[in-house]
Formats: C-alpha cells, sequence, structure tokens
C-alpha cells in the first residue's frame, strides 16, 4: 500500500514536468505594495521574538508563529 | 513523521521541475532593545542586541545577544517557595547562505540561567517556486536542556525536536496568505522542580509525563487597504497529547501618518482547555498532577500598540528607526485558586519595548 502511495506521489510530481509553469497572475512589477514593511507577518526581529517568549512562558500552546524562539525561562 | 515527509518528497518533486527564483538574503541590519515584562509580581527585564552582516552576495552571517534579568514574586513563587532574582543570558549565531535557488540559514543558540541551561540548533529552507508566487518554508531544531535546582545542581535533562512547514502565497496585488504547520515533541524532564502541585488540600512536588508531543496549525492573511495602510489576521490551533487544545485569534491593523511615523495596533485573543492532568486540588491521586496555571483552562486577551519614528533614512544608503510599543496582557483562569486569599486568580501584565533599528 505505502509502495503504490509512493508510485502515485512520484508520477504525480513527474507528471508536472510536462506542464508549463503556472503563470504568475501577479507580475513582479505589480508586488511593490507586497514589499512594503507593513505587509510583514511579524514585526522587528527582536520585538517578535520577546513577545513570543513572553507568551511562550504563560500558554500551553506553541510553535507555527515564524519566530524562532530560544532558551527558556520557564519557570 | 511520515505526513512530515510526504510532504518533503511532494515538495522536493515539486522544486525539481518548476522554475525557481532565489529569495534574496536579509538585510544588514542593527537592532538595539530595551525590554520589560512586569506583572503578577514577576519583572523581567534587559537588553538585547541583533547585529546581521552579509559576507559578498551569497553569505549573511547574524548574531544576538538577549538578556533577562528576573524578579520573581509571583503567586506561585510567593506560596510554594521564596521571592528570588535571576539574570538568563542568551546568545545565538546564524548563517545565511544563499545556494542556486534557495536560502539555507542555520542557527545555534545558548541560554544561561543558574538552574537551567538550553542548547538549540535549528536549520531552515527557504524557496520561492511559481515565479516568486508561492514561497515555501521547511525549518527543523533540535533542543537539548540541563535542568537544575539551586540545592541539587543539575539532576536532569530534556531534549526538543520542531519540525515546521510553512508556505506563503501572493493572492493579488494588494493580498497575502499563509500556512504554517510545527509539530513539537520533548522527551526528558518537562516540569519545574520548584513548583507544588495540590492533592486533598496538601502540597505536593508536581509530576509531569516524560514525554511530550504537540501540533499547532496557522493561518494568516495581510491586505494593503490602499491609505498607506494594511490590515491583518490570524487563527491559530494547537493541540497536544496532553489534552491541552488551544485557539489564537489575533486582527491587527498598521498605518503610515506623514513622512516619519508608523502607528500599529493589535488585538489578540487566546483560549486554552487545560490538561488531563490538571487540577487546582485535585481530589484523587493519580500518576501524573500538576497545579501548573500555564497548563490548566483559560482565557487571555492582548491589547497592543507601536509607534515607528523614522529618524533617518538615505536612500540606496541607510535608515534609523526608533521604536517603542507596549502590550497590555490578561489572564482569566478558570480553575486556579489564589491560595492568599482564596479567590480566582487573574493576572494583568505589560509588556515594553524601546527599540533602535538600523538598516544599512
Amino acid at each position: 500500500m505505502r509502495r503504490a502511495s509512493a508510485l502515485l506521489m512520484l508520477s504525480a510530481v513527474a507528471s508536472l514536468g510536462g506542464c508549463a509553469t503556472p503563470e504568475p497572475w501577479v507580475k513582479p512589477y505589480e508586488r511593490e505594495r507586497l514589499a512594503d514593511p507593513i505587509m510583514q507577518w511579524q514585526g522587528d526581529l527582536l520585538a517578535s521574538k520577546h513577545s513570543q517568549h513572553v507568551r511562550d512562558i504563560r500558554e500551553g500552546a506553541r510553535g507555527a508563529n515564524g519566530v524562532q524562539g530560544g532558551g527558556c525561562g520557564c519557570k | 513523521m511520515r505526513w512530515l515527509k510526504a510532504v518533503g518528497a511532494l515538495l522536493g518533486g515539486t522544486l525539481a521541475v518548476t522554475g525557481t527564483r532565489a529569495a534574496p538574503l536579509p538585510p544588514d541590519r542593527a537592532e538595539a532593545m530595551y525590554h520589560r515584562y512586569s506583572g503578577g509580581g514577576l519583572t523581567a527585564d534587559g537588553p538585547a542586541l541583533l547585529v546581521r552582516q552579509s559576507l559578498g552576495d551569497k553569505v549573511s552571517l547574524s548574531g544576538q545577544f538577549y538578556v533577562d534579568a528576573v524578579s520573581n514574586a509571583s503567586v506561585d513563587v510567593v506560596t510554594t517557595a521564596s521571592p528570588y532574582k535571576e539574570r538568563r543570558n542568551e546568545f545565538s549565531l546564524g548563517l545565511d547562505y544563499a545556494v542556486r535557488d534557495s536560502n539555507l540559514s542555520l542557527g545555534v543558540s545558548r541560554s544561561d540561567e543558574p538552574d537551567y541551561k538550553a542548547d538549540a540548533l535549528s536549520v531552515d529552507v527557504s524557496q520561492e517556486v511559481f515565479g516568486g508566487m508561492t514561497t515555501v518554508n521547511l525549518g527543523f531544531t533540535r533542543g537539548a536542556d540541563k535542568v537544575g535546582q539551586k540545592s541539587l545542581g543539575f539532576f536532569d535533562q530534556a531534549k526538543h525536536w520542531q519540525y515546521r512547514v510553512g508556505v506563503t502565497q501572493i493572492l493579488t496585488p494588494r493580498w497575502l496568505a499563509s500556512a504554517n504547520v510545527e509539530a513539537i515533541s520533548d522527551s526528558g524532564y518537562l516540569g519545574n522542580p520548584y513548583r507544588a502541585a495540590r492533592v486533598f488540600g496538601a502540597a505536593v512536588p508536581e509530576n509531569l509525563p516524560r514525554t511530550r508531543s504537540s501540533r499547532a496549525l496557522n493561518l494568516r492573511a495581510i491586505g494593503d487597504l490602499g491609505q498607506r495602510d494594511a490590515v491583518r489576521g490570524s487563527y491559530r490551533y494547537f493541540w497536544d497529547n496532553w489534552q491541552v487544545k488551544a485557539h489564537t485569534l489575533e486582527a491587527g491593523y498598521s498605518r503610515y501618518v506623514g513622512e516619519s511615523f508608523l502607528f500599529d495596533g493589535f488585538l489578540r485573543h487566546y483560549r486554552q482547555d487545560g490538561a488531563s492532568f490538571y487540577s487546582d486540588n485535585a481530589q484523587s491521586q493519580t500518576t501524573y498532577v500538576t497545579r501548573n496555571r500555564q497548563l490548566g483552562s483559560y482565557d487571555g486577551n492582548t491589547l497592543g500598540g507601536k509607534v515607528t519614528y523614522s529618524y533617518k533614512k538615505v536612500p540606496g544608503q541607510y535608515e534609523i528607526k526608533f521604536n517603542g510599543a507596549l502590550e497590555l496582557l490578561r489572564y482569566r483562569y478558570d480553575d486556579y485558586t489564589d491560595l492568599r486569599n482564596g479567590r480566582a486568580y487573574s493576572l494583568s501584565a505589560t509588556v515594553l519595548q524601546l527599540y533602535v533599528t538600523a538598516n544599512y
């Protein structure tokens, strides 16, 4: 069963090679607004890391934030 | 981890057969911050520094230094132990390498406290695909901690494995969306040797399982509203094998004012259902028991604001900004008694960040 799944996945991936690369519907020259700092998920790195550290210590949930944590201070 | 291997295989195959473009290296940058947390009898403050410098057009190095000077007289400390002061130092080094059409990031960090030492090694890969419309991230972190107690010295260890996958998609010239998944596994001593649980009203040492496995899914969207302002929203669902489940909702708004100011505000709501072995005062004896309110059931709300002032900008050369951010946090616990007065406990806290950034 696992082998069949792997074959299916490989054939699906291989079939993509015969297709043209999807045409970007937002051209590079249309992405100026997306590069603005207000379009970033996280704020500045140290500030995001500090806010995340404060939450990691007080909340049971963790992960999937895009911020690399570090250390503990978990008391 | 079978699903992770499948995602990896699919991603690898996709990258092999589609046109790709390298994401640029992070810009050269320096940040210097003073941070302070204050609430519930605990104060933690200190400086933090970050420097990032590229070497040529393929390599960027970064270093971070972060200090937490902690003065702790929180409710669980004053009711089971003595207030204390201690200092945590954290050092991090990073290397970003642009190779072919990928960005590879390596990072190491060390956190040092008198009774807790944590080392971590992380590897992350970022790739733009489909003409730069989609960015895919894969990452892994391995952590190893030494756990100590003042009277015993270092007596145990903990290990952590983090696996993450993320996709960011350009939807329109004004909107981005992303999905991130992270799986974290821990083994070893996962509790706090100073913390006491309550069983039949008596204080006993807490006892946590020596393994934990969790998953988190985070969905986000951010959009430019066209008036030099942007709005963002996110939802995260978390669950683990300790039966902790949590929902996090966040919404934020940013707006430029004049040529020099940027204002940002956000609201965040957090709801958690506690671990199966959490109890404020257990009425039966069980193998595992904790009164760590972080593992209980509660709601948390945060209101945050930030002002950024662009002090000086020389296009193509450098830009210096001053920043001030304040967060007001409030947690209401469903089942945690303040043993000093017998009432249900709630926590209010403030988080302050004052910092300067320079891109050059």
